[in-house]
């Protein structure tokens, strides 16, 4: 069963708003870098600066972060994620680096993030975007910018399709049956 | 995506998958080299112990600075003023250790077969910094990570491993994975220290520097140790420096620039001239900062694999 | 003692006897051999049919170890897997402490056999060619050959010095023994530790040549030829090289014979890439072609003798890094069975022809006397089973050491028991 949660119009426009809403939040773009957690928030942290490039006339930084070495489910998993590259070429301290992603779920990989971050530098703040809340948090994180608040339960994913690597922009509501652990 | 085994023994056997696995992972470890800190998590909690029998301080260096980056609580054992100097055995040593609950072993022994055997022994990962002359299999994969990242592949590079072949784990290894990758690859040496059937490893033979250097892309230059003189392989340093030592006049009559590669360490002016290991082909510092990072890599796939 | 062996077959070499009959044996002594005998209550009946009853075997290269090394064997549990592997005689090495270089030492291994096995298994002394086997000076090889010794041998080590081999050849053809020479050319096999080849290369393992096998059989030759009263034996032969000089020799009919190994015959270099320390002996396990020229040199009788070179040593000596480990793997009990599995099964040897290599041949080549088969005569017999098929457990062997690479091999071919000097052992 799969329900069609944000077509490719809707997300064209979410992240039209997210972009507005974080050089509003932060009173313009000054020493704001957008930093994306592979894989699909890097491609949506790209469009959010090309966005805010064409609001503010300025270009923001982006970098990748890969959180697999610190995540906290690296043994007693069967299969090996995948180590992906991080690439970070400016300097993040004193920074707002707003992290990217496209679903917040429990809130772990955002933690793996937040100490990859502060192995790499010292940011002045960190602000959280998120295309979707799926809701479920195990720790206490929340998002600053949030795309869509899509209330799921445990037997369900929330699966994000950017054509950058998908066939489609669109995100949609699948039911499982099998509680889907999404990092 | 995980290694087939959970040792790291040897190249000999070793898949390209395996192989591939380890130097893209090593790739993303580089990375983390690069940044202030230097240090990540993945190890946390592991005990490693650098079982060294034979002196070595660049690699146990190497290998204890990967294992901390890691995050893993480190413990050194050397052979000298330890127990094994008052006849304990490599068994017995391992087993010790291992009753004090550690989590991986790194072992270099003068002994072809030691890291097997320990395998048989311990339960923990073993990681094989080298036996005897038989293999050295991090060795050759940070050589193959040097190698892919100058020319943006391994597969159709041409290869020459030059010095004393007889006796060097790093030639083996590294025949057994360049072979693996699709390099083709030669070895260059005294005709006393080059093993028999070495051809049949797949490997073309050559006694002079001056016939294979315009055949390769680079040069593997092996270390030549001076006990090995005493031993009748060979006359005096001064005649292995003029016909098998590897020399700027030499390498420039190539057609096109040679990458040097060097083991370490380096007796300069004897088997590699002073200039060219510091010349702008040679990449023997890129190949410690790799294997730092190989390193890591090889240690982050079988420390977070069961 | 009365026993009455039924229906067995009776292979008999030295006669040319092929045939199942019963023998009646009492006290030791063959009463009587003949078809469907028939034996009254008092005797105890064994049935035998498709067994097989042998002259009894000899192993003329065993290390018993006893004296000085007890703790890798002794001479009772020598003596016991040699009985459990089907020999009734064994030849010790003089590799002991203190080494069999002397009257004393050599009458004490005679008589401690006697002792342990009640005469059940002979033990026949070889005894050093060179004083402490140290290659320098001769030893007392008269005294020797009067308190028994059946050969000399600096087995471990070569008889290196030409000079002294000449000496030897000389000395030791005034009693008639056979001079049994390890052959290794040492310059060439220092801190060798496997056949020199492709495996070795892989494996960065230094080697031992073929040829310093070769180099000093070929020089032992040409002083055979000078010496040409002496009789010379070439111990645990293992290469291809070897076998032709040997042949080669036998044809200009020099006094030359030579001993295989089982583990020779059967197993090769590549299996050492498991780095398992029982594969670790000297002369090494070679390659395939040098498995293959020993199996033809067994059929057309260029080697002469299947003997073991059985030597035990203790898991604390053998569990160590392969470099570190001692040469050798005991041999006793799986002799017959990779005999019959590797030879006679694959058709180079037929029984008859393999009780020769067992038998017949080392016994006259030590100047032992024939074992006759005969009515009258003392019963020296081995009784085994070619058809027997088992898997190999170190755990039940009777040796004290356990240090075989054959260990859950499936094997075909079993001793079933001894007769010798009024004893008898059989096998559970």
């Amino acid at each position: 069963m799969k329900t069609n949660v944000l077509d490719a119009e809707g997300l064209r426009r979410t992240i039209n708003r997210l972009s507005h809403e974080i050089v509003e939040k932060n009173k313009g773009v000054q020493d704001v870098v957008l930093v994306g957690i592979t894989t699909r928030g890097e491609y949506l942290a790209h469009r959010i600066a090309k966005k805010i490039a064409e609001i503010e006339n300025k270009n923001v930084p982006v970098g990748v972060l890969d959180i697999t070495l610190y995540r906290d489910d690296l043994r007693g998993r069967l299969d090996q994620p995948i180590l992906k590259s991080t690439k970070i070429l400016f300097d993040i301290r004193g920074k707002i680096v707003v992290l990217i992603d496209d679903v917040l779920f429990t809130g772990r990989t955002i933690r793996s993030a937040l100490n990859a971050l502060m192995d790499i530098g010292r940011p002045a703040m960190i602000q959280l975007l998120v295309l979707i809340d799926r809701g479920h948090r195990e720790l206490p994180i929340k998002a600053d910018f949030v795309g869509k608040n899509v209330p799921t339960s445990h037997g369900e994913e929330v699966k994000v399709s950017m054509s950058e690597t998908d066939d489609e922009d669109a995100i949609y509501l699948i039911e499982n049956g099998r509680k889907e652990k999404k990092q | 995506m995980k290694l087939q085994s959970r040792h790291l023994l040897g190249l000999d056997g070793m898949s390209k998958e395996d192989i591939t696995l380890i130097l893209d992972t090593a790739i993303s470890f580089k990375e983390v080299l690069g940044r202030p800190l230097k240090k990540v998590p993945p190890l946390q909690g592991k005990t490693i112990v650098n079982l060294f029998f034979e002196s070595s301080t660049r690699t146990r260096i190497s290998f204890e600075l990967a294992e901390r980056r890691l995050s893993a609580d480190v413990v050194n054992f050397t052979a000298l003023g330890s127990s094994v100097s008052k006849g304990e055995t490599l068994k017995d040593t391992a087993r010790n250790i291992e009753a004090m609950k550690i989590d991986m072993v790194v072992i270099r022994h003068a002994s072809s077969g030691a890291p097997h055997f320990l395998t048989r022994v311990v339960e923990a990962n073993v990681i094989n910094a080298g036996d005897g002359a038989h293999e050295h299999p991090t060795q050759a994969l940070l050589d193959m990570m040097t190698l892919r990242e100058k020319y943006g592949k391994l597969e159709g590079l041409r290869v020459c491993i030059v010095g004393d072949i007889l006796h060097s784990r790093v030639a083996r290894s590294n025949i057994y994975g360049l072979k693996t990758m699709g390099v083709e690859v030669s070895v260059c040496g005294p005709a006393t220290m080059i093993p028999r059937n070495i051809e049949a490893l797949g490997v073309r033979v050559y006694h002079r520097l001056e016939d294979v250097i315009p055949q390769v892309d680079a040069l593997n230059v092996l270390r030549i140790q001076l006990e090995r003189q005493k031993s009748g392989l060979f006359p005096s340093l001064r005649e292995y420096h003029r016909f098998f030592g590897v020399t700027k006049e030499k390498v420039d009559r190539a057609p096109k620039p040679i990458t040097i590669m060097h083991p370490g360490p380096i007796n300069r002016d004897v088997e590699l001239s002073a200039d060219l290991a510091d010349g702008p082909h040679s990449v023997i510092l890129e190949q410690v900062t790799n294997g730092e990072a190989v390193r890591m890599a090889v240690l982050y796939l079988l420390g977070t694999s069961n | 003692m009365k026993l009455h062996l039924k229906s067995g077959r009776l292979i008999d070499p030295a006669k040319g006897k092929d045939v199942v009959t019963d023998m009646l044996i009492v006290d030791g002594r063959i009463e009587r051999i003949g078809q469907s005998l028939s034996a009254d209550r008092s005797f105890e009946t064994i049935d035998l049919k498709n067994k097989v009853i042998a002259p009894g075997f000899i192993d003329m290269h065993v290390h018993l170890r006893e004296p000085g090394y007890e703790h890798k064997e002794t001479i009772e549990t020598g003596c016991a897997s040699a009985a459990e592997g089907g020999f009734t005689a064994v030849c010790c090495m003089p590799n002991t402490n203190p080494t069999i270089d002397e009257e004393s030492v050599a009458r004490y291994v005679q008589e401690e056999g006697r002792r342990v096995t009640g005469g059940l298994v002979d033990v026949y002394p070889i005894a050093a060619a060179t004083k402490g086997r140290k290659g320098e000076e001769l030893a007392p090889m008269a005294e020797l050959s009067k308190a028994g010794a059946v050969g000399f041998s600096d087995d471990g080590s070569p008889i290196a010095s030409a000079e002294l081999m000449r000496r030897v050849f000389e000395y030791s053809s005034m009693y008639g023994l056979p001079v049994i020479q390890h052959a290794e050319e040492q310059t060439m096999t220092k801190n060798g530790l496997m056949n020199e080849g492709l495996v070795a290369t892989r494996l960065g393992m230094p080697g031992i040549p073929p040829i310093a096998e070769e180099l000093m059989i070929e020089r032992d030759i040409i002083l055979l030829r000078y010496v040409p009263h002496s009789k010379y034996h070439v111990a645990h032969i293992s290469t291809a090289g070897s076998i032709e000089c040997v042949r080669r020799a036998k044809v200009e009919k020099l006094n030359i014979t030579c001993e295989v190994t089982p583990h020779h015959f059967t197993l090769m270099d590549e299996a050492v890439e498991s780095f398992d320390t029982n594969l670790k002996m000297n002369p090494p396990l070679r390659t395939k072609d040098d498995i293959q020229a020993l199996k033809e040199a067994l059929r057309d009788g260029t080697i002469d003798v299947i003997a073991t070179d059985h030597a035990p040593h203790t898991i604390d000596e053998k569990e160590v890094e392969y470099a570190q480990a001692p040469f050798g793997i005991v041999g006793l009990e799986t002799a017959l069975g990779l005999s019959v599995t590797e030879l006679v099964n694959q058709k180079y040897l037929t029984l008859n022809q393999l009780i020769e290599k067992l038998s017949v041949n080392p016994r006259r080549i030590l100047s032992l006397s024939v074992i006759n088969i005969r009515e009258g005569e003392a019963a020296n017999l081995t009784i085994f089973d070619p058809e027997k098929e088992w898997i190999v457990d170190i755990q039940a062997f009777k040796s004290k050491s356990k240090n075989s690479p054959f260990h859950g091999r499936r094997l075909k071919g079993k001793a079933i028991g001894i007769l010798n000097n009024g004893k008898m052992y059989l096998a559970k």
